[in-house]
């Protein structure tokens, strides 16, 4: 039996009686294998929505470094924002305007930015890179199965035998969209549950059926839908939960993304144990008119932002209304961002590293990194460094809201990622100390010729510094080890590298920063 | 199952299948390999043949001379098992559409007069005629078949001479062509026989049967080619049984097996996995639950509709998820699809619209919306972006690179999602 099943068979019948055939709780020594479980992950009731943007969001006109403005609007003057219209979260970066929802939920505290989310060596294939987002592989690792669906699998062993049960009646994971995607994939079998669209959806609710031929094929075709119905385990369970809720906080229509978060919420509320929820919304592969050529502030890409930032707005409130607002927290994620330069048609091509956002009560709310660094001249191909690997995010949000086991992460992860502190006073696991206004990383020298040193600091445990090229390329891992706490200089030989602009980043534990340094003949 | 699974492009197969439930026997009851195999190469050698005398062969087959009980027979204690289903439903019939439900519980016992007497050899695995079990007393039959008289004889050519007159009989009323034609448009047609079909297909099927003395194949002819056949009230409306379903995705998706000729146990061991699923979908080739054959070729009014329900549904589509993710392996050997090969048998892959469509077409026999269509393309294929030449590129780099993972796994997983989502649509059930 692997552990958490134990736990998940145990639990309900020690806490009830404290004790377990005949033995009081008491008796197991604090070392006993039952009480360091009993102490581990403690069953919640937390759940997590992904809102996926199909095509590669624009970061840089999403969250916009108002401390570089001079050199954001020289690399993209044709849809640059204007400066008076941004709606400033800080005084040195700020959003859209079209994002007025969003801004109401930061000054709420109900919202947090993560800066530059990305990973080495990106890819800017549409495919290849949700695919690396949804399986949280490396780069250049083919990965077949989702984080989503790992982690379900992780908590649901053996899934689908023997599901539903009493524990969990419910579906897993659920996706709004025509298919289950590749996040909801576990080692074996898909652990979500698809409802195709909002309109049929509310078709499973209301028990239409689509029109079918009349004729025998279409007796049959009834036929066969009737039994699908009947033995689909989970629709009546998801039917009766969005039965039970009659009344919601008011949502923006037309809006795809709101229709879909609507359910969500109706569902959350209407007591499906279901962990993990992920609604997609698309159209932001923005090359051309991403902007009106006349007022940037219109056009394609703010209609997009604005739908996303009055969907999660209302969705919020909604929570509030229904009063499940400590229960749930969202994230958004988009395949890649897109370049610091813009084209001359109006849009912005494949680029890499952009922020994402997450939602809810529980997130602290603040902006995670630094305004990426944009230089005064751009090239074509110059892309925003990363500051937070994307998986960095996920592994906190497994462990501090989904309450997985540090030890059991990386069998989710793969790897080892550095712990955010992105939720508040998690139920699950300790806060990682404030590092804030320390500086742990320097460049001495640069620009330089052919070496320089870099000196950084760790707090001890596993320290990681890499070195990008302004594409987003990982050119060199100078370091990768457990290290003791303490301060070292690394003396760096860039070898034959071509001059240019390359970042620096440094990651230990919660800490990352991102330093530029820059080659010249 | 490795018959059917590379069986050519024919009706041998389907053919036999049809005969192994009409002629119903089960191996677990025989239990004599060589008997149920000798069982099933009569099967196959009259599937197309003269469906009198394939009665006469199966009559005295090893297999079902001991399966009903045949080789017990005596004429002290005649056993009236086949003698009863020879008439109810080997050949006669007896069911809702025989108006003149006729034969009378005298033909039973006559008919199993005429039998006793045959016998196995164990050793040589052949029958035989033992004429000291023989009755020969003259047998009276009913009004029914005329008040024919079967003349008792005596001697080694008894039982052969008073079985020619049996079937002769049998034959000689319209109910047997009536009864063969409505079994035929039951497994290639459809399961309701209205009054139309029965006036119109079933009656000038029967009298070309018995015009061609009971050849099957002018029959066969006269059904698969009608534009009753081919029309589109009859079509997709079948549903499909578990080895059609199993075997048709097998050959849709052009499934890989171990090659019988230098990998025989991994064929074999691959082929009985496939059995065994048809097993968990409840229908065991070779062990039909009775005499009668599987119920969905009789049971009303349900008839194929017993194939779908809440044990098997999830269980059918367990199956094709597992073909494409994982697949099956049995002692190392793995069977699973590859959709890129499905994908490249279409004429224009690169082309989602296309791709969508013709996938469609092959694989089902009812549309679907446009609507429909245009979601799977957005959502699977194309991720949920909206320029069509995304996937047009990614499948072109696959093609042109095969080899490269990135490109591979970009295209496998889309068109694994795809294939996926459509097999799990009710049209897929149907053929």
């Amino acid at each position: 039996m692997k552990r958490r099943e134990f736990l998940r068979t145990t639990v309900p019948a020690t806490i009830l009686p404290t004790v377990i055939n005949g033995f009081s709780l008491k008796a197991f020594g604090a070392e006993s294998p039952l009480a360091q479980l009993l102490n581990g992950s403690t069953p919640n009731d937390h759940v997590l929505v992904i809102v996926q943007l199909n095509g590669g969001n624009d970061g840089l006109n999403t969250v916009i470094p108002i401390e570089f403005y001079s050199n954001y609007f020289n690399a993209r003057s044709n849809i640059a924002i204007p400066e008076n219209r941004i709606l400033q979260l800080t005084p040195k970066t700020g959003l859209n305007p079209a994002m007025t929802g969003m801004k109401a939920l930061f000054d709420e505290g109900k919202l947090s930015v993560i800066q530059a989310a990305g990973y080495p060596a990106p890819n800017f294939s549409h495919f290849r890179a949700t695919d690396i987002w949804m399986s949280a592989s490396d780069s250049n690792q083919v990965i077949v199965n989702g984080w989503g669906g790992r982690f379900l699998n992780y908590e649901y062993p053996n899934y689908p035998v023997g599901y539903p049960n009493s524990t969990m009646p419910d579906p897993l994971g659920i996706q709004i969209g025509s298919t289950t995607s590749l996040t909801f994939q576990g080692p074996s079998v898909s652990m979500g549950m698809s409802i195709s669209n909002p309109t049929s959806f509310y078709n499973l609710l209301a028990g239409i059926e689509d029109p079918a031929p009349n004729n025998n094929a279409g007796k049959e075709l009834k036929y066969i839908r009737l039994v699908a119905k009947q033995t689909s385990a989970y629709n009546t369970v998801v039917k009766a939960a969005a039965d039970a809720v009659t009344q919601q906080a008011p949502y923006p229509t037309p809006n795809p993304l709101a229709d879909q978060l609507k359910i969500v919420a109706r569902l959350v509320k209407g007591g499906l144990k279901t962990k993990i929820y992920m609604v997609s919304y698309g159209g932001f592969d923005t090359h051309s008119l991403q902007t009106t050529t006349t007022d940037p502030t219109t056009g394609a890409h703010a209609n997009l932002l604005k739908n996303v930032s009055d969907a999660i707005k209302a969705f919020q409130d909604d929570l509030k209304f229904l009063q499940i607002e400590d229960r749930v927290m969202g994230m958004t994620f988009s395949e890649f961002g897109r370049r610091i330069k813009s084209n001359s048609s109006t849009g912005t091509d494949h680029g890499a590293a952009a922020p994402m956002f997450l939602f809810g009560k529980p997130v602290v709310s603040k902006l995670w990194g630094d305004n990426p660094t944009i230089p005064a001249v751009v090239n074509v191909n110059d892309n925003i460094p990363m500051q937070y690997d994307f998986r960095s995010v996920y592994a906190s949000l497994l462990e501090n809201w989904l309450c997985v086991k540090n030890s059991d992460l990386q069998q989710i992860m793969l790897k080892d990622f550095q712990n955010l502190a992105l939720v508040q006073n998690p139920g699950c696991i300790v806060v990682p100390p404030s590092t804030s206004g320390t500086s742990y990383l320097e460049i001495w020298g640069t620009p330089f010729t052919q070496s320089t040193t870099i000196k950084y600091k760790t707090d001890g445990g596993h320290t990681l510094i890499q070195i990008f090229d302004t594409m987003g390329r990982l050119v060199k891992t100078p370091v990768d080890a457990e290290m003791p706490a303490g301060s070292y200089t690394y003396p760096y030989d860039s070898g034959p590298l071509p001059a240019g602009v390359y970042y620096v980043r440094l990651q230990n534990g919660p800490v990352q920063q991102v330093k530029a340094m820059i080659k010249v003949r | 199952m490795g018959q059917l699974v590379n069986q050519d492009r024919n009706i041998l197969e389907k053919l036999t299948m049809m005969w192994h439930n009409h002629f119903a026997t089960e191996t677990e009851v025989i239990n004599r390999a060589i008997w149920a195999y000798q069982n099933n190469t009569i099967l196959r050698k009259n599937a197309l043949g003269n469906f009198k005398q394939f009665t006469r062969e199966i009559t005295l087959d090893t297999g079902m001379l001991f399966y009903q009980n045949g080789y017990l027979n005596t004429n002290a204690a005649p056993d009236e098992n086949y003698g009863r289903e020879l008439q109810e439903l080997v050949v006669v019939g007896k069911g809702a559409h025989n108006a003149t439900q006729g034969f009378a519980e005298a033909d039973v016992k006559a008919a199993a007069k005429v039998l006793p007497g045959w016998q196995i050899n164990g050793t040589t695995n052949t029958s035989f005629f033992n004429s000291n079990r023989h009755d020969p007393t003259n047998k009276q039959f009913s009004a029914f078949y005329n008040n024919t008289v079967i003349t008792g004889r005596t001697g080694p050519t008894a039982g052969g001479l008073e079985l020619d007159d049996l079937l002769n009989m049998l034959f000689s009323i319209n109910d047997p062509s009536l009864h063969i034609c409505r079994k035929l448009y039951r497994w290639f047609v459809y399961y309701e026989i209205d009054a139309a079909a029965e006036a119109n297909v079933i009656a000038p099927l029967a009298q070309i049967f018995r015009a061609n003395n009971y050849e099957i194949k002018p029959v066969l002819e006269a059904l698969l080619k009608s534009e009753h056949f081919f029309d589109v009230l009859n079509q997709g409306c079948y549903i499909k049984s578990p080895v059609d379903m199993i075997v048709g995705l097998c050959r849709e998706f052009s499934v890989v097996f171990p090659p019988v000729a230098t990998d025989y146990a991994g064929a074999y061991n691959t082929w009985f996995l496939l059995n065994s699923l048809s097993f968990i979908f409840q229908q065991y080739i070779g062990d039909p639950p009775n005499v009668a054959g599987w119920p969905a070729y009789y049971q009303l009014p349900q008839f194929n509709e017993l194939w779908i329900n809440s044990d098997t549904y999830p269980k059918r589509n367990q199956f094709t998820d597992q073909m494409l993710l994982t697949g099956y392996t049995r002692s190392g050997k793995n069977i699973r699809i590859d959709p890129t090969i499905f994908a490249k048998s279409l004429p224009n892959p690169g082309d989602p619209n296309l791709l969508i469509s013709d996938s469609i077409t092959y694989l089902f026999r009812l549309p679907l919306t446009q609507a429909s269509r245009d979601q799977l393309k957005r959502d699977i294929i194309l991720s949920g972006q909206t320029s069509d030449f995304y996937w047009t590129n990614a499948w072109n780099a696959y093609i042109a690179n095969p080899n490269d993972t990135n490109n591979a796994t970009i295209v496998r997983t889309r068109l694994r999602d795809l294939y996926q989502y459509l097999m799990k649509l009710a049209e897929y059930q149907l053929a």
